[in-house]
């Protein structure tokens, strides 16, 4: 919260205490209403002049034009603040996001990165916008009342303010407890997103299960737990307010007593008393007012406190400096093992060395879960090894920063995402390239047909999660994708599993037509995917048990021929 | 985008969301009485505290050394009684209303949630995660708010006002008068303010739902971005998105917030009239000074709960447009509901039958043709062909998931249409190439479709998918937690747990739609007696690339373009040398 406030609203205490200002003056001008009002009671109407009724009238009438305006000008600044304040958080958030390393984000889990950008932003929004726009009048009043009462009767005045410590400490008490409720609530509030992401996304298998009963008490289940931990909250914060109340009129309570003992001793009259009285009311509205706002400030702390979480990730993945290799290999290997988890045991790779001259082409093959994946991560520096190094063109990726990196190359992952775009767009991806490169990449991606044809077309949109397409047309697409840069290295990770073996084998002689100076990494299931690749990679539980080509292989390795043989 | 506009500006019932909204609260109507009941109580305590105060006073009033003690005591003693009275029963007010909003909220997203699942595959195909999400969590949370903080607001305001202006009545008929003007002109602009406000409102909302609905889907694709370097690109996307979000919020905000000092200027014009009129009528000797005073007074008391409630004019309509919002989501029109005398399907045997089927997504793409199908209880039925020729597809309208545009599927005679969805589908056991996967320990998503499974029926069907000896050797077994980011987790392997929760069923019917594609061949052939046990006696829709593993079915349909080009068993196709041969040979090639 802290940091929300130094960092992100100090580009604005200028404009913040310039709205501060005029909502002083407006407020003032409020306040000098009633003032008029009992001087004309007290002074004007009794003197029976005519003029100055009117004159004093119009005074009025000017003081609230002048309060009309200056509120809305300073509401208008105080919501300016508030959006352009909330405009860069939530893009600091975001770019952080996006720039967050993989570890990290599987370590927030997305559904929570989801919410800290969506509800928790949203929550320090209203507070910016609200506590400027109220928090003016009410310590004005107080301050203002406080003072009013002070040339009155100091003494008890000092009476009143004695309390103020006590609201005071009740206040910060109960916020501070509920601060920790709100995090705890944001926190179901992850869990209720994380839920509603999942069972959109398994729509049909729910469907098809006739699992929404299911479903739905899972969800119950959450909203309840939801509710208790909202009830929980706020109910901790709806005693603050009865307790101002209680406290302040306790105060008033003393102020009588002591009043009438000083009035005793002669030392301070009935009238002021009552006056004392009526000031004490605006002072209690006011305290009121400002315990009220504490509600919604606890609120956007606990939200404020999970926004920096996410910012204060210190920078990750910097390049650091590494030694250069002499080799003149394009890709090496050498000697990786790697762990998801630092504390596991058992590695998920271990001691994988290869390496790939440039436009040679590596298959890698094994079993379900052996690791085939996350050598590509490892390669295009989603994680970072345990051991050894990954290099390219003989450079420590270590020491590439990471776009340089991953603008050589071009990946299709498993299962990848199809944006809700049109099909050039996502073929496209952000990237500046020409309609003829679109053209072409889809072309070889084998995927002209069926964008071509009528109906479709290049800039036919496509729906959340592809849903449109079928599975070897959006594998298709995201082929193109990864082709269309005309990319140094090319990952396709199991890319070909939704194609039919005549479409597989024409994207086969795509690329070794159109893609000869391209290093190709191939992580496929069939052996014929791969079996013309320089080098073929067979893995098993994370270890390399075979390397060779299609022929050596099979004379070498079991493993090989097994699946092979499997799939004759 | 245009289209998109008119559909949402369209004028919506205002009306209708506050008469809506009315009807979710009078649901707990005891509460909502109760919560007036104490309003109104601790509203007119608060009138009691300043009397006790006045009459401690009075006991002051005789001077120095003549101050009557024991009553002082007396009154301030009741003062004090009272006003923890009044803190309790504020403190008892408050929990009511937290306690009536929960309630409230809670049946909300329930009752929304029930909806959602009662909705059309369709639907969620064409409306973004994130957004959906939004009007859950944001549009109903700000609901909640409203309700728990701005009801006892409004009703407080209801019953002074009420009350102040029956005092004022009896004071001075004719000063009244003066708010016969103003009363009527701040209404009049609060209406004309919020008219313009409303849709302001209602694009906030809107757009914050654009604005998660985009964050969602990037963060989901987070690892394609990287990989393409599209880090800066998105952000710059988002700050687009952003901009649009925080500006429809601070425009509904800054029209929003004009209505509190509006009503407060004209409150305080209504003060300059009252005392002006006041003192011309005081000269004219037609009112005493002290009853000018004393309608200021309660003039006062009057403005200031309007004003309060001016100020939160703005929530509420932000509440408005949200329950809006929620209530369009509710509206959303569910799967068409089935047919009153819809059958039961109890003991299927599995005859399946296609006639002349149609089907297109939209009506200009005609996805499947003509289609004629049967397939006998028990056989083994094969969908090859190119990738788009509509296999999956035919996979969306046995389950239902879609209604055909025209023909009639049936199962064992009973067109689908007249049988109820939930028994059909249960008719069905389905392995998708899309494995879902829920957060949830690696026994309950194997025993999701069968709930009760026994631990051996369990680990059997583990073992019999082969990732029995994977959950063994995770951390904490079968009771393993999977989270949908965990990494470590492959795609082949949760295809193996969907085909293990498939296994677990006994449906008379089974889809398995290119079920084995990310697992690796020697697995598949050790997981293939087991399929062979699965599939027997079923009927059977397996649709499958790897040729290799569709040979023995009984009937093979080829499929491209969306119609049939050929039909039989291996053999015979590959006899007739066309589309399947080519297709079977290229294998090879």
């Amino acid at each position: 919260m802290k940091k929300v406030l130094s960092v992100y609203l100090k580009p604005y205490y200028g404009r913040m205490l310039f709205g501060f200002v005029i909502k002083f003056i407006g407020t003032i001008m409020d306040l000098c209403l009633p003032w008029i009002l009992a001087y004309m009671i007290d002074t004007v109407i009794p003197q029976g002049q005519r003029d100055r009724i009117y004159l004093w009238g119009l005074a009025m009438l000017v003081c609230s034009v002048l309060a009309l305006t200056f509120n809305i000008i300073a509401n208008r600044m105080a919501s300016k603040v508030a959006r352009d304040t909330t405009e860069t958080l939530r893009h600091d958030l975001f770019e952080k996001i996006m720039w967050l390393s993989n570890a990290k984000t599987d370590a927030f889990t997305k559904p929570s990165l989801i919410s800290r950008l969506t509800t928790d932003t949203y929550n320090v929004h209203q507070m910016l916008g609200r506590v400027q726009r109220l928090g003016v009048r009410a310590p004005i009043l107080v301050i203002g009342g406080i003072l009013v009462t002070l040339t009155l009767d100091p003494v008890l005045t000092l009476v009143l303010v004695s309390v103020m410590p006590v609201t005071a400490f009740v206040t910060y008490y109960f916020s501070k407890k509920s601060i920790p409720m709100y995090h705890a609530l944001q926190r179901a509030v992850d869990k209720f997103v994380r839920l509603l992401r999942e069972d959109i996304a398994g729509i049909r298998v729910i469907k098809a299960l006739s699992k929404t009963d299911y479903e739905t008490k899972r969800y119950d289940a959450l909203n309840q737990e939801l509710s208790a931990l909202e009830k929980k909250a706020d109910v901790t914060m709806a005693v603050v307010n009865p307790a101002t109340n209680l406290f302040l009129n306790l105060g008033l309570v003393f102020v009588v007593i002591v009043g009438a003992y000083r009035v005793n001793t002669g030392s301070s009259e009935v009238g002021k008393i009552l006056a004392f009285l009526t000031y004490f009311t605006i002072i209690l509205n006011a305290m009121i007012n400002i315990s009220k706002m504490f509600v919604i400030v606890s609120k956007a702390v606990a939200s404020a406190n999970r926004i920096a979480e996410v910012i204060e990730v210190p920078e990750e993945l910097m390049p650091v400096h590494c030694e250069r290799l002499r080799e003149d290999d394009y890709i090496r290997f050498s000697h990786v093992t790697f762990r998801y988890k630092p504390e596991q045991d058992e590695p998920n790779l271990t001691d994988i060395s290869f390496s790939l001259a440039k436009g040679e082409t590596l298959g890698i093959i094994g079993a379900t879960g052996s690791g085939k994946s996350t050598i590509a991560a490892l390669l295009l520096r989603f994680y970072e090894v345990s051991e050894g190094a990954v290099y390219i063109e003989g450079e420590n990726i270590r020491a590439i920063p990471a776009d340089r990196l991953r603008k050589r190359f071009g990946v299709v992952f498993q299962n990848d995402m199809i944006f809700e775009e049109s099909i050039a767009e996502n073929v496209r991806m952000g990237r500046s390239l020409s309609a003829e490169e679109i053209k072409e990449a889809v072309t070889h991606a084998m995927a002209k047909e069926f964008v071509e044809e009528a109906g479709r077309g290049y800039d036919a949109p496509v729906h959340a999660r592809g849903a449109n397409l079928s599975g070897g047309q959006k594998q298709r697409i995201l082929i193109a994708r990864a082709l269309a840069a005309h990319p140094d290295l090319l990952i396709l990770d199991d890319s070909s599993s939704a194609l039919d073996y005549k479409t597989d084998a024409a994207l086969r002689h795509e690329l070794a037509a159109h893609f000869a100076d391209t290093t190709k990494i191939i992580i496929a299931q069939r052996v014929s995917s791969i079996m013309h690749a320089d080098h073929i990679m067979v893995l098993e539980d994370g270890k390399m048990i075979g390397y060779g080509t299609h022929e050596a292989l099979l004379e070498q390795c079991e493993v090989y021929r097994e699946i092979r043989d499997s799939q004759q | 985008m245009a289209e998109d506009q008119k559909k949402y500006e369209k004028p919506k019932n205002r009306r209708g969301t506050l008469l809506r909204l009315g009807k979710c609260l009078m649901q707990y109507w005891y509460l909502v009485f109760a919560a007036l009941a104490l309003t109104i109580g601790s509203n007119l305590l608060a009138l009691v505290g300043p009397m006790l105060s006045g009459y401690a006073i009075d006991a002051i009033e005789p001077g120095i050394g003549q101050v009557d003690f024991p009553r002082v005591f007396y009154y301030t003693g009741l003062m004090v009684a009272f006003y923890v009275a009044s803190s309790i029963l504020s403190y008892i007010l408050a929990v009511l209303m937290i306690q009536i909003s929960r309630k409230v909220v809670y049946q909300m997203r329930e009752d929304v949630f029930t909806q959602l699942m009662k909705l059309p595959v369709g639907y969620f195909d064409t409306h973004q995660t994130g957004d959906i999400i939004s009007c859950i969590s944001y549009d109903i949370d700000t609901v909640n708010t409203s309700l728990a903080n701005d009801f006892v607001q409004i009703l407080t305001t209801l019953i002074t006002v009420a009350g102040a202006f029956a005092m004022m009545l009896a004071i001075s008929l004719r000063l009244v008068l003066i708010f016969a003007f103003t009363v009527p002109l701040s209404i009049l602009l609060t209406k004309l303010i919020t008219g313009k406000t409303r849709p302001l409102f209602r694009l906030r909302s809107r757009k914050l739902g654009a604005l998660n609905g985009f964050v969602e889907e990037m963060i989901t694709g987070q690892r394609t971005l990287k990989a393409y370097s599209q880090e800066e690109n998105t952000i710059r996307r988002f700050n687009s998105k952003n901009e649009e979000a925080v500006e429809a919020y601070y425009r509904a905000d800054y029209y929003g917030s004009v209505v509190g000092p509006t009503v407060n200027f004209i409150n305080n014009l209504s003060l300059t009239l009252v005392s002006v009129f006041g003192a011309l009528l005081f000269l004219s000797g037609q009112m005493r000074i002290g009853s000018i005073s004393s309608f200021i007074l309660y003039s006062r008391k009057f403005s200031g709960p309007i004003n309060e409630a001016a100020n939160i004019m703005s929530e509420l309509q932000s509440a408005l447009a949200a329950a809006e919002r929620v209530f369009h989501m509710m509206d959303e029109a569910a799967e068409t509901a089935d047919r009153e005398d819809a059958l039961a399907l109890e003991t299927v045997e599995g005859d399946v039958l296609l006639e002349n089927v149609s089907f297109g997504y939209t009506k200009e793409q005609c996805i499947i043709k003509h289609l004629n199908l049967h397939a006998a209880p028990g056989k083994l039925v094969a969908v090859v062909g190119p990738t788009g020729a509509g296999k999956t597809t035919l996979i969306n309208l046995l389950m239902r998931f879609y209604d055909v545009d025209t023909g009639q599927i049936s199962v064992d005679h009973h067109a689908v249409c007249d049988v109820t969805r939930a028994s059909l589908r249960r008719a069905y056991a389905m392995v998708l190439q899309d494995t879902w996967l829920f957060e949830g320990t690696v026994y309950e998503n194997i025993a999701y479709g069968k709930p009760g499974a026994t631990p051996e029926e369990v680990t059997a069907a583990a073992k019999a998918a082969k990732i029995h000896s994977y959950i063994k050797r995770l951390p904490q077994g079968y009771d393993t937690v999977l989270t949908d980011e965990g990494t470590s987790i492959s795609k082949g392997q949760k295809q193996l747990l969907t085909i293990a929760r498939a296994m677990l069923l006994d449906a008379p019917m089974l889809i398995l739609d290119e079920a084995t594609s990310n697992v690796d061949t020697r697995t598949e052939k050790q997981i293939q007696q087991a399929m062979r046990t699965l599939m027997e006696h079923k009927t059977c829709f397996v649709i499958a690339h790897r040729l290799s593993t569709i040979q023995n079915a009984d009937e093979i349909l080829v499929v491209n373009h969306g119609e049939i080009v050929e039909q039989g068993t291996h053999c015979e196709l590959m006899e007739r040398e066309g589309f399947y041969y080519q297709m079977y040979r290229a294998q090879f090639e």
